[in-house]
């Protein structure tokens, strides 16, 4: 049974798994995070801990896509708004109650060293296992000169987090914001400041969307609407990128709590894949509710078994070297498309994005005759399209006309006109078409290698600094 | 002659409630998200199988961005009946059964209440569909810039069912002029008169065929073409005439008694009920023969109260002209079935039922031969034959030169052109009698010819 423990996250937190809840609407109260550790999650960072704010209505907003709801959700809700005393009055009991589970207390105050010693020293006193420091808040707190009004200035970052570590006993990590160009300078920043740890990302700045009958931009608050933070399945591909870039810096690497677009274990396998220690989720969970946390764990779980791994640390950052700079890739690996015609369905997408968005060398021609070549020896998409709109076709009215015929049909279960065929000596390899195939393991992509040793840019270009080969 | 305006047909709530809609429509959402499934194929197969060459995808994509007007005047622009045909196509050997997804083991896309959702939306709207003006597609025929020469054009199209109306309007939205001539009282042809009332009810057929009337295209009803001279009386009228006559009276069934009070033909039985002349039926009815109209009336029998209902069949089981879906729903709305059963004489008896006699027959090769001592005797309070139709064109056979084969105007399918050059032909009168869409699919096509040969014509 793989062991999903975590021992000593950044130094010394503890947890049963390494499933956090995010700073969010989810660990608003005691109340919640209670019933979230009876659900099954390992830790909690509590909902931002700061001078009482009033939040506005509505707050939330999404992106849906093709039928799916919360492809990416925006918010601009601000941090507590409860009080210091009542949130950590609840955490004393929290902690008490789940001894063995990790309490982070999420924290935003003021930017002088007195209020943030006073609030470590409170969150301590309360119990909590460790502290992050929200440096990330896009919205509203930034404009009070907190948040990512912090995050965004290395300098800020380093000065507050020296200030917490002067005071904290137990670990400091630092949430940084993704509205930055480079988020290297802030975690090197916040590394420079003595922090133990990291958790990325914060939510993106957004605007979701604009109703298109009264011209507010989504969530609507009278009639106005403000800058949001974004998250939700969208964001995963933006906070694996800023991941891989923190823990392939030696500056910058510490022990990180991954965060941004978790919805299932297949998610967070692949932030700790790119080294993350924990990792925190929230959207999923406003959309589903703390059941979630039975398949990330399960999930999680069985895919170790399967792979042969014991602990979290077994796989932890395999594939942080597997990300390089583009100049390191080789030049000379070629994949090509096959399209496995048992399997193709004729929806002949991969014709119509290979022509317009690609290189022209996915054809309509098993049946015209197979020709291999340049784009000008094939019928365009429009002429293909034009021919089917000129045929004459009727309802089958009788049983003979409802047959279908074996020659035209060819061995197949799509008919051979439709299904397409790759022209091998065009093919880039892009992986294009099998993006947009409907149907899995149809068309897959398969070395074609010339015989050709690697070789990379660089070391095409190395001594040629100032001239390179065409190629 | 003025433009006639349509009437509209009562509402009867007891007919409603008996032939309450078979597919009813699609709420918004459940139209989104069926549009959303949708894989937007390449050169879709739907579209290919669709005798009218629907875009499907592009009117799908259109739902699901919310773009319903474009939704409409999408399907409109290749199908002018976009509203009828949602109902009454047997889209399981169309369009649906063309899509993609049955390879992947996933239901079809619902394209037909997609369909009648983007057309419920345009009915709603009160729109009508706008001039085509927009240049031809590389391939399709007629000039490359898509206006014609052609636009004062005036053609007369007798008969008002969906070939006729197809044509008026593509001719009408093209520029030209178009009149509709009818026989009968409402415009629709056998989408008025002759579907089954759960697929399409009278008044949605009515108001289709008022969309193209207040499109400009004139209508003319009562108005029998029955002798040279009126021919003659349109030729002078009219450049060019199109034939869009249906079929004719059901064919007997060439028994002894068939002209019993007892006995009505499926055409007449369907009318009657969708017009409000029939409201019930009890007892025993028979159906005779295995088509689609056949079960059509079968079905109605039922519905309208038939306690007993059977459909009789001189053939066999596998070897029935309906459509295989067809015959599953009679099945449950409790029609029976007798199979190698053929009808020999009908008489009343002394209470006013009917006594049909029939005989069991089996199969060899293609004849069938009775089985000795196999009589037996139906009683039925209606019998109702529904073997196949017979088209009567033998008029312009005879007087103005426009061939005949089989029963059927011979015409050019690509053009409708009839053995007379001012004479173009589509729909049951030229294919036998197959679906609205391809009677749409080919006034459609005799339009543009009609306007094609006429720019000739200009050019000449």
């Amino acid at each position: 049974m793989p062991d999903l423990r975590v021992s000593n996250f950044a130094g010394a937190i503890r947890s049963p798994n390494p499933f956090w809840l995010a700073s969010a609407p989810p660990t608003n109260t005691g109340e919640m995070i209670a019933r979230a550790f009876d659900a099954g999650w390992g830790g909690a960072v509590w909902k931002t801990i700061g001078e009482p704010v009033t939040n506005v209505s509505s707050r939330y907003s999404s992106i849906d896509w093709q039928g799916e709801r919360i492809m990416g959700f925006n918010n601009i809700e601000l941090i507590s708004d409860r009080t210091v005393e009542e949130n950590l009055r609840e955490m004393a009991e929290v902690k008490k109650r789940y001894p063995r589970h990790a309490v982070i207390a999420s924290l935003m105050v003021a930017s002088n060293r007195e209020a943030w010693h006073e609030i470590v020293a409170r969150a301590e006193d309360a119990g909590a296992d460790g502290l992050e420091l929200n440096f990330g808040c896009p919205h509203g707190m930034s404009e009070r000169g907190m948040g990512s009004a912090v995050g965004q200035v290395p300098e800020y970052t380093e000065l507050i987090t020296s200030w917490v570590k002067e005071k904290a006993r137990t670990p400091v990590l630092v949430k940084l914001t993704p509205n930055i160009s480079d988020i290297r300078t802030v975690a090197r920043a916040a590394k420079r400041g003595g922090a133990d740890g990291l958790s990325a990302i914060n939510t993106i700045n957004s605007i979701t969307g604009i109703d298109l009958d009264t011209f507010v931009p989504r969530p609507n608050v009278d009639g106005k609407s403000s800058h949001g933070g974004y998250c939700g399945p969208a964001v995963k591909p933006i906070a694996l990128n800023m991941v891989q870039q923190i823990m392939a810096d030696p500056e910058a690497a510490l022990p990180l709590s991954g965060i941004g677009g978790i919805a299932d274990w297949r998610d967070a396998a692949e932030f700790f894949l790119l080294g993350c220690g924990t990792v925190q989720v929230c959207t999923a969970v406003m959309h589903y509710g703390y059941r979630i946390i039975e398949d990330l764990a399960e999930g999680l779980e069985n895919w170790m078994r399967a792979k042969g791994f014991n602990s979290l640390d077994d796989f932890r950052g395999l594939s942080v070297r597997c990300v390089t700079e583009w100049k390191h890739l080789n030049l000379n690996y070629k994949i090509v498309a096959r399209i496995d015609e048992q399997k193709c369905i004729g929806c002949d997408l991969c014709h119509i994005a290979c022509w317009d968005g690609a290189h022209q060398c996915i054809h309509l021609d098993r049946v015209s005759g197979p020709v291999d070549g340049h784009v000008e020896l094939h019928a365009i998409p429009a002429a293909k399209e034009s021919k089917s709109r000129a045929s004459l076709s009727f309802t089958p009215v009788t049983r003979r006309e409802r047959a279908v015929d074996p020659a035209e049909h060819g061995p197949y279960p799509t008919p051979l006109a439709r299904i397409p065929r790759v022209d091998e000596t065009e093919c880039v390899g892009c992986n294009l078409c099998a993006c947009v195939c409907p149907v899995d393991g149809c068309i897959t992509m398969i070395r074609a290698d010339q015989g050709v040793a690697p070789e990379t840019w660089d070391e095409r270009t190395k001594g040629a600094a100032c001239e390179v080969p065409r190629s | 002659m003025s433009t006639a305006t349509i009437p509209a047909i009562p509402v009867d709530p007891q007919l409603r409630e008996r032939f309450s809609e078979l597919k009813p429509a699609l709420t918004a959402q459940a139209a989104v998200i069926e549009a959303d499934r949708c894989l937007n194929c390449f050169d879709a197969p739907c579209t290919a199988a669709c005798p009218t060459h629907i875009d499907v995808p592009g009117f799908i994509k259109r739902i699901a961005t919310g773009n319903l007007r474009g939704s409409a005047i999408r399907i409109l622009d290749a199908n002018i009946l976009g509203a009828s045909c949602a109902r009454v196509c047997p889209v399981e050997v169309l369009c649906e059964g063309a899509c993609v997804m049955h390879r992947q083991n996933r239901k079809p896309i619902q394209i037909a209440l997609l369909q009648r959702h983007a057309m419920d939306a345009f009915d709603a709207s009160g729109e009508l569909p706008p001039a085509l003006n927009q240049p031809n597609a590389p391939g399709a025929p007629g000039p490359a810039s898509g206006t014609w020469e052609g636009t004062k054009l005036r053609v007369a199209c007798i008969g008002a069912g969906p070939a006729s109306l197809a044509c008026a309007a593509e001719l009408k939205r093209r520029g030209a002029h178009a009149t509709v001539l009818e026989r009968r009282a409402l415009p629709g042809g056998l989408n008025t008169y002759g579907v089954a009332e759960y697929k399409l009810r009278a008044a949605e057929s009515l108001r289709e065929a008022d969309m193209i009337r207040r499109m400009g295209v004139e209508f003319r009803f009562g108005a029998d073409i029955n002798s040279a001279a009126a021919l003659s009386e349109l030729e002078s009228e009219f450049e060019f005439l199109f034939l869009g006559i249906g079929l004719g009276a059901m064919q007997r069934l060439a028994i002894p008694g068939e002209e019993n009070a007892g006995v009505m033909n499926a055409l007449e039985l369907i009318a009657a009920y969708k017009t409000g002349h029939l409201r019930e039926l009890h007892g025993t009815v028979v159906v005779v023969g295995a088509g689609n109209t056949a079960i059509d009336a079968a079905n109605a029998a039922r519905r309208l109260g038939a306690e007993t209902v059977y459909l009789l069949y001189r053939r066999s089981e596998s070897d029935i002209a309906a459509f295989d879906f067809e015959y599953q729903h009679s099945k449950q709305e409790g029609v029976q079935f007798l199979w190698r059963r053929q009808p020999l004489a009908v008489r009343s008896d002394a209470h006013g039922r009917l006594l049909l006699e029939t005989i069991q027959v089996r199969q060899v090769d293609r004849s069938l031969l009775p089985i000795p001592d196999s009589h037996y005797t139906i009683a039925c309070d209606l019998l109702v034959p529904a073997i196949g139709q017979s088209p009567l064109a033998h008029l312009l056979e005879q007087v103005r030169g426009v061939a005949i084969r089989d029963g059927r105007i011979e015409a050019d399918p690509l053009t409708g052109r009839t053995a007379n050059p001012r004479y173009f032909a589509a729909g049951d009168c030229v294919n036998g009698g197959r679906e609205v869409v391809d009677a749409v699919a080919g006034g459609k096509r005799a339009a543009l010819a009609m306007l094609n040969a006429a720019e000739v014509a200009a050019h000449a």
